[in-house]
This record gives structure tokens, sequence and C-alpha cells, in this order.
């Protein structure tokens, strides 16, 4: 019996999440007394293989090759993964919660009628391999603890809900194998894919996120958080109120209908802290709120507030943080 | 076209979520429902595709009596019909036995396209979807936030937002999609249209109509169980930082964010 890892990768980068699941999953392994794989799909992948290799670090990298993996499908990728569930029978399969892994998980837990959890932020497992999960719900306003019927028992894990584990000195083998399918089975086709990502981190994987509300006022406005963001090696977010005034795209919202993060800092500007963009950044560990209204809810849950118009803070944030760097 | 919309009938995302005191639910006392945030965009989509190639939108929904009304919201909307999956037996499942519930139904209907909502705001599975599809043997997309059918009406090019960019996808119909934001401005019910919706076809169905058996579904068919609920832990208050100028204030937070909170 193994618990298994789906490890995500794109252009030979692996997703934090895979890192951070490859330490709890090893923990969660120990004390089942199970082995744990990590199993990555794709074509030219050897790299990805090695570098999983040490994090955990499992029993073995499962390295499953075809040219039909190259580009993700849930066609491809779910087919070749429940087929290799089938074969192996693994007790757990563990997915990062991240969009290709929402999308994948729940095609293999139907094709396998399994039982699946998404976007865990806990999870547990007992002597005889059974996981237990919990998870956020009602965008975070509740948690619920679930159990599973049947194998394998299949989870979804939000980056940033385990740590990052250090590598360890010796490396797991890579264990290669090849991939059979056939060309009609794959039905949809990536026509495209336009990098839009910049410098900066990914919102759901990043460390230190600053992030600008309703009181940025406009769209160039939000220069200064740029500015204060290369200083922190930031990533930049936005309310709703300024993705709807169409001063950020739709992928730099934080909240219920945006993007759930759970950052190390998170330093909201000009916002006021409604419910629904609670509900997306409500677990970072720490929260600074810079507003000029003393009413804003966002200084209930903030740890450190500065009431005060934001362009005269966030310019001086910056520069002292910029002295304190020199 | 013939459009499928899978709809659900959730809690308002304003409304104050309570854990009951043993932690067996919520305390569903007094809770305004509403149509699923994400599901509408799929009724815009359903609509505004009916609008530009003719058929028909159909409105499928699992839910107990109160989804009437989000249903009929839709069909307020401009939906043409719905099928309500109405019966206990159905319901406290997990994503994949709401999933076969709608797929029971569908099969049921013709179709070339469906839409759903890319998640629930109350579980927030994002699960029914893409198994849906599966158990359905079409291909489908998920979150997209653009959405065109191909000359021909036998393929459809989307558009999603996936993390470090944007993803031109192509797949052909029949297929069903995830909605997400960014999607379209879903429209409101005129006066009209919420008349009109009442005497639009509304057809309920049970277990036996579906040709399920209870194990199949509900609390009896699900693989995930919940164990307990309970409510996250409250943060604890923190502190506004005082002083004469704001240089002093910044310096004071600087200082905290490194010594205090070792953020940075």
């Amino acid at each position: 019996m193994a618990i298994w890892v789906f490890v995500e990768h794109r252009e030979g980068t692996i997703r934090k999440v895979c890192y951070q699941m490859m330490g709890k999953a090893r923990e969660l392994a120990d004390k089942a007394g199970q082995e744990l794989w990590a199993v990555v799909l794709g074509q030219g992948a050897e790299s990805v293989a090695e570098e999983i290799a040490a994090y955990g670090p499992p029993q073995k990298v499962l390295l499953v090759e075809s040219e039909a993996l190259a580009q993700y499908t849930s066609d491809a990728y779910g087919k070749v993964l429940a087929d290799l569930i089938a074969q192996h029978q693994p007790a757990v399969v563990l997915f990062g919660a991240t969009l290709t892994g929402k999308d994948l998980s729940p095609c293999v837990a139907a094709r396998l009628g399994c039982g699946l959890a998404t976007d865990c932020v806990g999870l547990d497992i007992d002597g005889q391999g059974n996981l237990t999960a919990r998870r956020p719900i009602y965008a975070g306003k509740a948690y619920v603890e679930v159990s599973f019927e049947g194998r394998p028992q299949m989870a979804s894990v939000r980056p940033n809900a385990f740590p990052m584990p250090t590598p360890a000195a010796q490396k797991a083998p890579v264990e290669r194998v090849k991939a059979e399918v056939k060309p009609e089975e794959v039905r949809t086709a990536v026509k495209e894919f336009v990098k839009t990502a910049g410098e900066r981190p990914e919102l759901t994987e990043a460390d230190i996120i600053v992030s600008g509300g309703r009181g940025m006022k406009a769209a160039e406005n939000f220069k200064i958080l740029e500015e204060l963001a290369d200083v922190l090696g930031a990533a930049v977010g936005a309310s709703r109120a300024a993705v709807d005034a169409g001063w950020r795209p739709q992928s730099d919202q934080v909240g219920q209908t945006g993007k759930t993060v759970s950052p190390n800092l998170y330093i909201a500007c000009g916002i006021s802290g409604a419910i629904q963009h609670l509900a997306g950044m409500g677990t970072s560990k720490y929260i600074v709120a810079i507003n000029k209204d003393p009413e804003a809810p966002i200084f209930k849950k903030a740890d450190y507030g500065i009431v005060e118009d934001l362009f005269k803070v966030v310019p001086v944030l910056t520069q002292e943080l910029k002295k304190a760097k020199a | 076209m013939n459009v499928i919309v899978c709809l659900k009938q959730v809690p308002d995302t304003e409304s104050v979520i309570k854990v009951k005191p043993d932690g067996s639910g919520i305390e569903t006392e007094g809770l305004k429902y509403v149509i699923n945030p994400y599901d509408e965009f799929a009724v815009e989509e359903a609509l505004r595709t009916k609008e530009k190639l003719g058929g028909e939108v159909t409105i499928v929904c699992v839910g107990p009596d109160r989804a009437v009304e989000s249903i009929r919201m839709a069909l307020a909307m401009g939906a043409d019909k719905a099928v309500h999956l109405n019966d206990p037996a159905l319901f406290e499942g997990d994503a994949l036995t709401t999933a076969k519930a709608l797929a029971a139904a569908i099969k049921q209907m013709p179709y070339d396209l469906i839409f759903c909502g890319k998640q629930a705001v109350d579980d927030d599975m994002a699960q029914v979807g893409p198994a849906l599809a599966q158990l359905l043997g079409i291909p489908h997309v998920s979150v997209i936030n653009k959405f065109e059918v191909l000359e021909g009406g036998r393929a459809a090019r989307v558009t999603r937002q996936v993390e470090g960019g944007e993803e031109v996808v192509e797949c052909p119909l029949p297929a069903l999609f995830t909605c997400q934001k960014g999607l379209n401005e879903p429209r409101y019910a005129s006066l009209p249209g919420i008349m009109k919706a009442k005497k639009k076809p509304l057809e309920t169905k049970d277990l036996a109509a579906l040709g399920l058996s209870a194990d199949e579904v509900g609390a009896k068919g699900a693989k995930v169980k919940a164990v307990r609920y309970y409510s996250p832990p409250e943060r604890q208050p923190g502190r506004i930082i005082e002083g004469e100028t704001v240089e002093e204030r910044v310096a004071q937070l600087v200082k905290l964010l490194r010594d205090e909170a070792k953020v940075i």
C-alpha cells in the first residue's frame, strides 16, 4: 500500500504545493507504515522527477512518459493516472488544489468511483491507511473534517497549508514507464498558452502579498503597490472592487470569487475588509491593514493597522524597506 | 443548440455561517438562499448562446423544495424549462453522487452543451462539473472565462486562466464547461421575465424517475463523509500603530514585521 503525490509541473518548474505535499505525505506514510511515491506525468520531464526525488523523500518517483502527456489535458492525464491507480492500487492519492489539480482530480475520482476531498488544509491517517481530511467550506467561514469509504482515498491540498520540507541528502530512485494514449482518446486541444506572469510570484504561492482595493482610486495608482511589492519580492493582489472597476485583471482578485491565498504576510491597502475578501486571505499568517477609515472592518482582522491615507503611507513604507535592505 | 445548465441553490455569500454546538452541521435557520453565483455565469452564457444560435436552455437542479425559487429565477432570466431532482435519497451525498444524479437526468435529454459553475460556494468542492462530464463520456474544460461556438456548431473555443497565464482550448461538442468569474455579466430577471417564468415547464423527478438505486446516491452512496463541523480559529485582534508622523508609524511597522512577526 502506498501514498501517491501527483507532481504538477510546467516547463520544468514544479508547483510549490507539490513540495509541501511531499513533506506531509512522508509523515503520513511513516505513520501508516506505507511507501510514498511521487508520480510525474509528462514528456521530457526527467529533471522534474530528479528534483522531486529529494523531497519527502519518497521510496520512488514514478515517471510516466508519453507524447500525449506533453501538455496537460484531462483526457490524457485522467486516463493515464486512473489506469496507473487501478494497476498499483495506492491507498491514498494527493493532488495540489491548483487549477490543474482541481480539474484532474475529479476526473480521476469519477473514473475510479472513489472519494475526493478538495482544497484540504489538514490531513491525517490511521494505522490501516485510512485518510481523514480537514477542509474549509462556505469560503472558510466553517471547516469540516471528512473520512472516506473505499479505496483509493483522494484529496487535493491547498497551497501553503503545509510547510516546505528541506530536501534530503539521499534522492529516491526514478522508475520510468511509458504510457499508451490513443490520439482519439484526447478530445480537447490546447491551442495557445499566453504567459501573463511577470517576475512576481504567483498569488497562491507567494510568501508576501501587497493588495489594493477601492481606496486605490485608479488603475495607475497600483504603481505604488508594485514598487512596494518589488522591494518585498511580493505578489500584487486586488479586491473585487478594484477588479470590477477594471483597474486590475480577474486573475489578481483575492476573495471568495477570486483566489484564496495563504501568505506569511498580507498587506491590504485601501481595502475595507468585506466578508468575501476575508474569505480569500483570512488564513494569512500576518495581516497588515492600511486604510484611512478607522471603521473599516479589516482592522478587526489585521495584526497591525495604520489608520492613514494609503497614498501617504505606502511610498514611505517602500522607502523605509529600501533603506533597510541597503 | 440544446443547452443544459446545472444549478445549485446555496446560502447567500453575505450569510453569517454558524456551526451547530454539537458540530453535526451548519445552522440553516434564517439563511437566505440564492442561485450559486458561479451558476449565474452558466445561466447567462447559456442564454447568450441561445440568443446567438437558437435552441433551448434547460435548468437541471438537485435540491430540496426551497430550490424551486432559484430555479424559477433562472427561468425568469430566460431559461426555457427546468428539471428539479428532488428526493431526500439524493441529498447529503458527495460530489460524485450529485454528478451521478445529474447524469441520470441529463441522459434522458438531448444536449449539445452543458454549463456548470466552477464550484458551489457552500461546499467549495469544485468537482461536480468535471465528474459529470466523465460520467456522460463527454469532454470538458474547466474555469472558462471566454466561450465561443465555432463555425458548424461542432466545436467550441474557450479561454481559461491558469497559474502563470492564459490558455486557449478547443473542444468538440457535445461538451461541458465550468464557468469562472469574468465570463460574462449575468442579467437581472426582468418583471415580464418573472411573470413568464411561472408558466414555464418545471418537472420534478425522484429516485425512481431517474432509474437510480438508493445506495448509489445521497448519503448511502457517498464515499466522502462528514465526521464533524467546526468553526475556524478566531484571529486574535491586532493593534493599531500610533504615532505623530507617518514616518514614525511606518518605522514602527517595519520593526514589528521584522522583529515580532519575523516575516521580512
